[in-house]
């Protein structure tokens, strides 16, 4: 079993992605810093110096600290702390796991609609094909954030306030998880066209499998390289979706802070002085933002044989 | 119908629509456009021969091919296999004893399935397995008998050279006790070398197994070596069929003897040649009458008008051609 | 024999991988004479494309000649700078390709196409330049050339479209013309009528031609003298008959009987079981030793070097004396 687990190590460490990714140190930082923002958002819980939601702990009193190596700043708040004495630290990684969930989740609701429907588009045509294609054009002549605006003010009106706070999150991902599943699909529809005329798809047909077995047995495995990289590069734009959408005031609500609702209540100290209560949490967005793209960018490169 | 008839084709029409897309046909007032690749075929194969179609590329021969095994649906004429029309929904069963393999072997096998799972994948289809250890036992006896070793079953199509995934092809076409293959150029996209191995295999197999084949190939000589009976088909109709020798030693139809002379000369004997003329024109614009007239040396004005229908000569071999049935072209 | 029109000796041309650098053509010699028609065969991988490519300075990169010389007319030109390169292919080396289609710019019609390349090459005024394509037209066989000159490349059929690239490959009247698979996309009735024209220009013109293909019948019927490759290296090279009737390297003699042909009735074809060697996995001594049935010991300690067989060379030591 050991020697089986470090003989698929090896390969894995030989394969020509690993290789490919060890000889580019701007993806190397990129995937580094990921997994520092994704470790932090994750293990928030167990590893964040405070606990910024449980009032108790809270000190009123040490509100607006600015960061530690600021005259009047203490070690306890390396970045600072807000108007409520809220470690400023804390609730970025905190705010970070609420954005990575919405990001990841709505990116994860896209791909499996989009995916799926042009898996069908592709593999069945004729009408069904034209319609769901026409239905992916009018959808793209909107922005994003306009269906996701959209969505949410639907939300807002039709459900109470309370029931709405609580599910907001589910809404939020289904917002942005259905304003992006058009490029999935288009892709996935036209790799399924190239697929579906190759011989092995005509051999499963002539051995009579069902034509379900077929797209998802045959089919699917094959599209899925452009997929991961689209999704990769999705997440990063859910997570700047998610963070407009929050600094706009219609994303997750004050309970929940997310990176964008960070930003948003600390803009209103920007002016009196309290720079570090907006500005961390605004790094902390590009930084996310802009490793996984980086990430995305190689994905894309490296899955390329025309580039290699 | 001859008691030992295993397929036969009656009348059988393909057209496709090639008419460009809808709203130009409604901005420019264009009619819809097919294309007849298939016009008017009927031939059978019998039970444990080789019947080859050949012809040139667009001549529809491919396109019987997949008619055959269901790919396509037949725009006119019945396909019958053991005496069931195979459009009434009720032979859907008798599909399982035919088979096909394909030309490219980079093309025909799934690159992310493993070996084993990709010659499973019919026995699977089919439930013709009892239960797991079964399947492995009959994957690996289906590999051995293809010359590949069974521990090749847990490798992916990419380890394997051309040759070597043509053989897995035939292993997955021969997993569910098939009676009949189709063989879609199986040996063109194979080296010289590798070819002789593969077209041995087959003929191997098809002696042990009793199989029947329906060969489709551009390459006379292949033909040759594998066929007992060969069709030659030119712009989707069927021109003539007759017994491989008789064809090769005593073509009748005018195409057939062109194509014939066409095969270089690798012996360098110095056979008499007619070079060759012309080029096959659009499909879509078929020439009037028999629709080799415009490259066929004894072309007259009822080969310009009228369509030659098939006609029987001796030794089973019939052939559609105006001049022959006038006895205008003296037999070789 | 005359002063060679072309010379290669010792042609090397390696890829360096990660995994190691892979020798695709390893000490390849040959001659071709003014007039002449050398055909080169072998299976796929066996690195006769890319001898070609190696000729006409077009290899793409990481692949480079590591070794060896090549020498047109007795100038060296397989390390000339890429714009002196340039001015000799098309000028000097002509090259026609597997692909009708992808060799011609769509967006052109074949006229402007031959005038631009007449242009390049030769000190002519336009209008003369437009007389001579019409003229190359006629020389390949195109039927009312003067009309068809204005056409684009998709109004002709793929026959047709490899006589218009022939043509563009004549352009300059090139010393040397490079085909590379000329025939492997067309119908076997289109193929004959491109092999006739192909020796009819080699004969009149006195033009060498290497021609590159895998098929032995479009080699028999053509060429003059032929090269059998295996595995990058050169198994055997010598007249065209002799090669086909009496080959002495046991591979020729394996792809040989291997090939169907018409009017024999054998049962089984002879095979040479096995597969060519992947470039990673070339064997020691001869490449060829695995499949070989006339192996002994020597062949897999020591690599052969072309040596006299009959009125052919074969690098293979049942020849050694």
């Amino acid at each position: 079993m050991k020697a089986k687990a470090g003989a698929w190590l090896r390969r894995t460490w030989e394969h020509d992605l690993a290789w490919g990714f060890r000889r580019s140190p701007v993806t190397v930082a990129a995937a580094f810093l990921t997994l520092v923002c994704v470790g932090g958002a994750v293990f928030a819980p167990w590893i964040a110096p405070h606990n910024p939601f449980d009032s108790a702990s809270l000190v009123l009193t040490d509100g607006f600290t600015p960061p530690a190596w600021v005259a009047g700043g203490r070690m306890e708040y390396l970045l600072g702390t807000d108007d409520q004495g809220r470690d400023m630290l804390s609730t970025i990684m905190y705010g970070s796991r609420v954005s990575l969930a919405v990001g990841l989740a709505s990116v994860l609701f896209s791909m499996v609609l989009g995916v799926g429907l042009g898996l069908v588009s592709g593999y069945v045509g004729g009408r069904l094909d034209a319609f769901i294609m026409r239905v992916a054009d009018i959808q793209l002549s909107f922005p994003a954030i306009l269906i996701a605006l959209l969505i949410d003010g639907v939300a807002r009106v039709a459900l109470p306030r309370d029931t709405h706070d609580q599910i907001a999150i589910y809404v939020l991902i289904l917002a942005i998880g259905v304003s992006g599943w058009v490029q999935y699909a288009r892709t996935v529809r036209g790799s399924t066209l190239v697929e579906r005329s190759k011989e092995y798809v005509q051999a499963a047909r002539v051995i009579g499998r069902s034509q379900a077995s077929i797209m998802l047995r045959h089919v699917l495995p094959n599209v899925m390289g452009p997929v991961l990289v689209i999704a990769t590069i999705h997440i990063a734009t859910a997570i700047i979706t998610e963070a407009t959408l929050s600094y706009l005031g219609v994303g997750v609500p004050a309970t929940q802070p997310s990176l964008g609702t960070l930003i948003r209540v600390g803009n209103d100290f920007l002016l009196s002085g309290e720079w570090w209560i907006t500005v961390f949490p605004g790094l902390a967005l590009i930084v996310l933002v802009l490793s996984v793209n980086l990430l995305g960018d190689w994905l894309r490169d490296a899955l390329n044989p025309k580039l290699r | 119908m001859r008691a030992d008839t295993l397929l036969e084709l009656a009348d059988v029409d393909r057209e496709f629509d090639v008419s460009r897309p809808w709203l130009n046909r409604l901005l420019e007032g264009e009619p819809r456009r097919s294309l007849r690749a298939v016009d008017g075929v009927s031939f059978s194969i019998r039970r444990g021969e080789t019947l080859a179609l050949v012809g040139e590329s667009g001549c529809g021969k491919s396109t019987v091919a997949r008619m055959i095994v269901g790919l396509y649906a037949p725009s006119r004429g019945r396909i019958v296999f053991e005496g069931a029309d195979l459009a009434d929904p009720a032979s859907a069963p008798l599909r399982r004893r035919m088979q096909m393999i394909f030309q490219d072997p980079y093309a025909s096998l799934n690159p992310r399935w493993r070996v084993r799972d990709i010659v499973a994948e019919p026995i699977v289809a089919h439930g013709m397995a009892p239960d797991a250890h079964a399947l492995a036992a009959r994957v690996a006896e289906l590999l051995t008998q293809v010359g590949l070793a069974p521990e090749d079953g847990g490798k992916f199509p990419h380890e394997f050279s051309g040759g070597q995934r043509q053989r897995i092809s035939i292993a997955r076409a021969l997993s569910s006790n098939p009676e009949f293959l189709v063989c879609d150029e199986p040996t063109s996209a194979l080296d010289v070398s590798v070819q002789a191995q593969i077209l041995n295999l087959m003929k191997d197999l098809q002696q042990r197994l009793g199989l029947t084949y329906l060969f489709i190939s551009h390459n006379l000589a292949v033909v040759a070596h594998v066929a007992t009976r060969v069709g030659v088909m030119y712009l989707g109709r069927l021109v003539e069929v007759a017994d491989a020798k008789d064809l090769f030693e005593r073509p009748r139809h005018p195409y057939t003897r062109m194509l014939i002379d066409a095969i270089p000369d690798i012996e360098m004997s110095g056979r008499p040649r007619t070079p060759v003329a012309g080029e096959v024109p659009s499909p879509l614009a078929p020439p009037s009458g028999c629709a080799f007239n415009p490259r066929c040396p004894h072309a007259n004005d009822r080969c310009r008008a009228e369509r030659p229908a098939s006609h029987a000569l001796p030794g089973g071999r019939s052939v559609a051609c105006h001049a022959v049935e006038e006895d205008r072209i003296p037999d070789l | 024999m005359a002063e060679p029109l072309l010379s290669v000796r010792n042609l090397r041309v390696e890829f360096p991988t990660r995994h190691g650098t892979l020798i695709a053509v390893d000490d390849l010699s040959f001659d071709i004479a003014p007039g002449e028609i050398l055909g080169v065969v072998g299976e796929s991988g066996a690195g006769k494309s890319l001898t070609g490519m190696a000729i006409i300075g077009l290899l793409e990169p990481p692949g480079r000649i590591a070794a060896g010389e090549i020498r047109l007319e007795g100038e060296r030109i397989d390390a000339l700078p890429a714009e002196a390169m340039r001015r000799i292919r098309g000028k000097r080396i002509g090259a026609i390709f597997q692909d009708p289609l992808t060799s011609l710019n769509p967006l052109f019609t074949i006229g402007e196409q031959l005038v631009e390349t007449i242009l390049t090459h030769l000190d002519m005024s336009e209008r003369q330049a437009r007389d001579r394509a019409i003229e190359l037209l006629a020389e390949v066989g195109i039927p009312a050339p003067e009309l068809r000159i204005d056409n684009y490349p998709h109004h002709f059929s793929g026959g047709m479209r490899q006589r218009v690239v022939i043509a563009l490959a004549l352009c300059a009247r090139p010393r040397l013309i490079v085909a590379d698979e000329p025939t492997t996309a067309l119908d076997v009735s289109i193929q004959a009528q491109i092999i006739e024209l192909l020796r009819k220009l080699a004969r009149e013109n006195g033009a060498a031609v290497m021609l590159i293909t895998h098929d032995m019948g479009v080699i028999a019927e053509t060429a003059d003298r032929v090269a059998v490759m295996y595995a990058g290296r050169l198994a055997e090279i010598g007249p065209v008959k002799e090669v086909i009737h009496a080959p002495h390297h046991p591979y020729t003699s394996g792809l040989m009987s291997s090939i169907p042909k018409l009017g024999e009735g054998r049962e089984t074809l002879a095979q040479i079981d096995g597969a060519m060697p992947r470039l990673t996995a070339i064997p020691p001594g001869c490449a060829f030793n695995p499949r070989c049935p006339k192996r002994f010991d020597r062949c897999t300690a020591e690599r052969p070097s072309p040596l006299p067989a009959g009125t052919t060379e074969a690098a293979c030591w049942l020849y050694a004396r």
